[in-house]
């Protein structure tokens, strides 16, 4: 297993590359450049650690789940991506484009948002550092994530409803490249997963890898040993590669779950599970499509998730076999949520239940001795009006 | 710096381009997404734009998700595929209008995961069996797809690639490279879609892009009147004109659309009365 992807062109094995129009390549030419410029700035890196240590409440704590662990005989840690400022992971990766946006000198900012989280997360860094935001975001999306739109709307962000395809995140990509296509000179695309074109995959999953390299510190503190699972969530796929990336090199499973919707025969959103590779939103990977090459439309409970694609390093690790990917249905999910909300009073996000999920179904077939980092991604307040209409409201209280 | 003149000398590209040297105007190529507005309706359409003059067609492989595209051709392509017209129709059409006598160019534009679903050597060698002579593909760099790129090089199939206004000296020394049949000078920064101004950048871009590439230059995005195409003229060899038709032809009744297409395409080169 080798560290050292993507190669220059931004590959990961068959997978990733510049699927783009000819308008966009130099800009991408041109954030790869800052990029690697700012990293190797410790003036930069300094900044961004100030902000992620003052402004976003990092390093969010490793906690251990003990009612959890009881419930289901193994050890489980939880990451808690939920404590980060806005609530999600998606700030992470936010904050550090923004500062990326300010040093290329772009005063305006786009990005797609699907659960609303990676929204609310630009909106914020947007009025902390006095850029101009528009983010765009599906109708399906914009009804069942609405406190996240007002979140965004009150952060002085300007949201667009996009009615075509799906109306959810595809299609709210779409439209984000579109503009990205219009205003390419003077506007930032903060892409809120390890998607789209190189040097997004890797950019993204630099920034949130500081959720696997903190979790790593505080394991080995805690405990004095490696966990044997590290498992998280897949949409596009970046609080995951967060997460595994640190532990890619160690004798650690690295887990993913995908959402499963209606179920693998029916509606879902399980892109490794049942997909086959593709080129969308810039770059080869794993896609829902049909025998055409049609992308299809994905359905999930949780927004985050209900996406047809995921970022080109999961395809590449799934190929490699060095992750393993599974899926949880919507119903299960649900489950998920309960669970961790009586069990250790945090209530996660509907993206983070599918994990949740997952662990409570395989417990079984662990050993009492198995230590699970399990990532929390984000919290689930903006999922409250879902849950409460699917479970009932009497359900819940 | 480019392959295409030595191993063809006469495809119907370059033919085309021949052929307009002596006339002084630009070549002027409709673009119609296939299998649209009904499922059967390219045939008819593309022998009318044939007979009513027009030097080529460009034909979309509609495509699910079209992130270069503005509304009207989103919409189309939405349609195109609802009614079922996929990478197979679309080269079976191709098929039928060249038994059907037609003879000048067919160029199939699309998006690169229709094509790499079907398997682009394939793709190569079955659009070059069914009479297609050129391929654009909107989200395909140069240099990003060997497979495609070598079958269409050693077929024969001129593999048409982009610039635009954001393209550097870097990367139109790049794209040079690669480049086959034409080079395709997309208008302005942004979607397809009508527009009622060109771009004022648009004689400088040129400009700066035939200083790198001697191949014959289109221009599209954006283009939707006469005037629009005079000053394609004065700039370039061919006029591509993408929305404006296919606005057109969706706004026609049926039993009028050949008329609005003859209509279209005349008025487009100048030969209505209101603008000779
Ligand atoms: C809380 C939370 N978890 C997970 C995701 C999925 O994204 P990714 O797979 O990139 O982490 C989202 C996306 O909106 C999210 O809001």
């Amino acid at each position: 297993m080798k560290t050292s992807q993507p190669d220059a062109g931004g590959h990961f094995g068959d997978f990733g590359g510049k699927y783009i129009p000819e308008t966009l390549m130099p800009a991408v030419a041109e954030l790869e450049e800052c990029y690697f410029d700012a990293k190797n700035d410790p003036e930069f890196m300094n900044t961004l650690a100030h902000f992620l240590k003052n402004y976003v409440g990092r390093p969010t704590p490793l906690t251990f789940a003990s009612r959890l662990s009881d419930f289901l005989g193994i050890k489980i840690y939880l990451k808690r991506e939920d404590l980060a400022h806005t609530g999600a992971h998606k700030i992470n990766a936010a904050l550090a484009q923004g500062l990326l946006a300010k040093r290329m000198g772009k005063r305006r900012v786009i990005a797609e948002t699907g659960a609303g989280q990676h929204g609310v997360a630009t909106a914020t860094v947007c009025a902390l550092l006095d850029l101009d935001c528009v983010i765009y975001m599906g109708e399906e999306d914009i009804l069942r994530q609405s406190l996240n739109v007002f979140r965004m709307k009150l952060l002085g962000a300007e949201v667009r409803a996009v009615d075509s395809g799906s109306r959810t995140l595809k299609d709210a990509t779409n439209e984000a490249i579109r503009d990205w296509v219009t205003n390419v000179r003077d506007t930032y695309y903060i892409i809120g997963s390890v998607v789209g074109p190189h040097p997004y995959p890797m950019m993204v999953r630099d920034f949130q890898s500081i959720i696997g390299k903190e979790a790593r510190e505080q394991i080995l503190t805690e405990i004095g040993q490696l966990p044997s699972i590290c498992l998280a969530c897949v949409g596009g796929g970046s609080n995951a590669i967060g997460l595994f990336y640190p532990f890619l090199e160690d004798d650690v499973r690295l887990i993913g779950i995908e959402a499963a919707g209606q179920g693998l025969n029916a509606k879902h959103a399980a892109t490794i599970s049942k997909g086959s590779p593709g080129i969308l939103h810039g770059a080869r990977s794993f896609l829902l499509q049909d025998n055409w090459g049609q992308v299809i439309e994905a359905h999930s409970i949780s927004a985050g998730l209900d996406y047809p694609g995921v970022g080109p390093e999961h395809s590449w690790l799934k190929v490699n076999e060095r992750a393993e990917y599974y899926s949880i249905t919507d119903l299960e999910a649900l489950e998920g949520l309960k669970l961790l909300s009586e069990t250790e009073g945090i209530i996660p996000a509907l993206e983070t239940s599918h994990a949740v999920a997952f662990l409570s179904k395989i417990a079984s077939e662990l050993n009492s001795d198995d230590v699970v980092i399990l990532n929390v991604s984000g919290r689930g307040d903006k999922d409250m009006s879902t849950v409460a209409n699917t479970l009932g409201v009497a359900d819940g209280s | 710096m480019n392959f295409s003149s030595d191993l063809n000398t006469s495809d119907r590209i370059s033919e085309m381009f021949r052929k307009l040297k002596n006339e002084s105007r630009p070549a002027l190529i409709p673009f119609v997404p296939a299998g649209w507005p009904e499922f059967d309706a390219t045939i008819d359409i593309v022998k009318t734009v044939e007979k009513a003059g027009a030097d080529a067609i460009e034909l979309g492989l509609p495509f699910s998700d079209p992130l270069a595209d503005g509304v009207t051709n989103q919409n189309a392509y939405y349609e195109a595929i609802q009614q079922g017209t996929n990478t197979s129709t679309v080269l079976e059409t191709v098929s039928l209008l060249r038994k059907e006598g037609i003879e000048f160019p067919i160029i199939v534009m699309g998006y690169f995961n229709p094509i790499f679903t079907y398997g682009s050597a394939r793709w190569v060698k079955d659009a070059k069996e069914a009479g297609v002579d050129a391929l654009i593909v909107v989200d395909l760099p140069p240099g990003e797809s060997n497979e495609l790129e070598s079958a269409a090089k050693n077929s024969g199939l001129h593999l048409i690639y982009l610039v635009a206004p954001t393209s550097n000296p870097e990367r139109l020394r790049h794209v040079a490279n690669y480049a086959s049949g034409f080079l395709y000078c997309v208008s302005l920064t942004g979607t397809t879609g009508a527009r009622s101004e060109l771009s004022s950048e648009l004689p400088d871009f040129i400009h700066r892009v035939s200083e790198y590439v001697d191949l014959p230059l289109a221009i599209g995005f954006g283009i939707s009147e006469r005037k629009h195409v005079e000053e394609v003229g004065k700039l370039a060899d061919a006029a591509i004109i993408g929305s404006a038709f296919v606005r057109t032809i969706s706004e026609a009744s049926l039993e009028e659309r050949s008329i609005e297409i003859v209509k279209f395409i005349r008025q487009m080169k100048g030969e209505d009365s209101d603008f000779s």
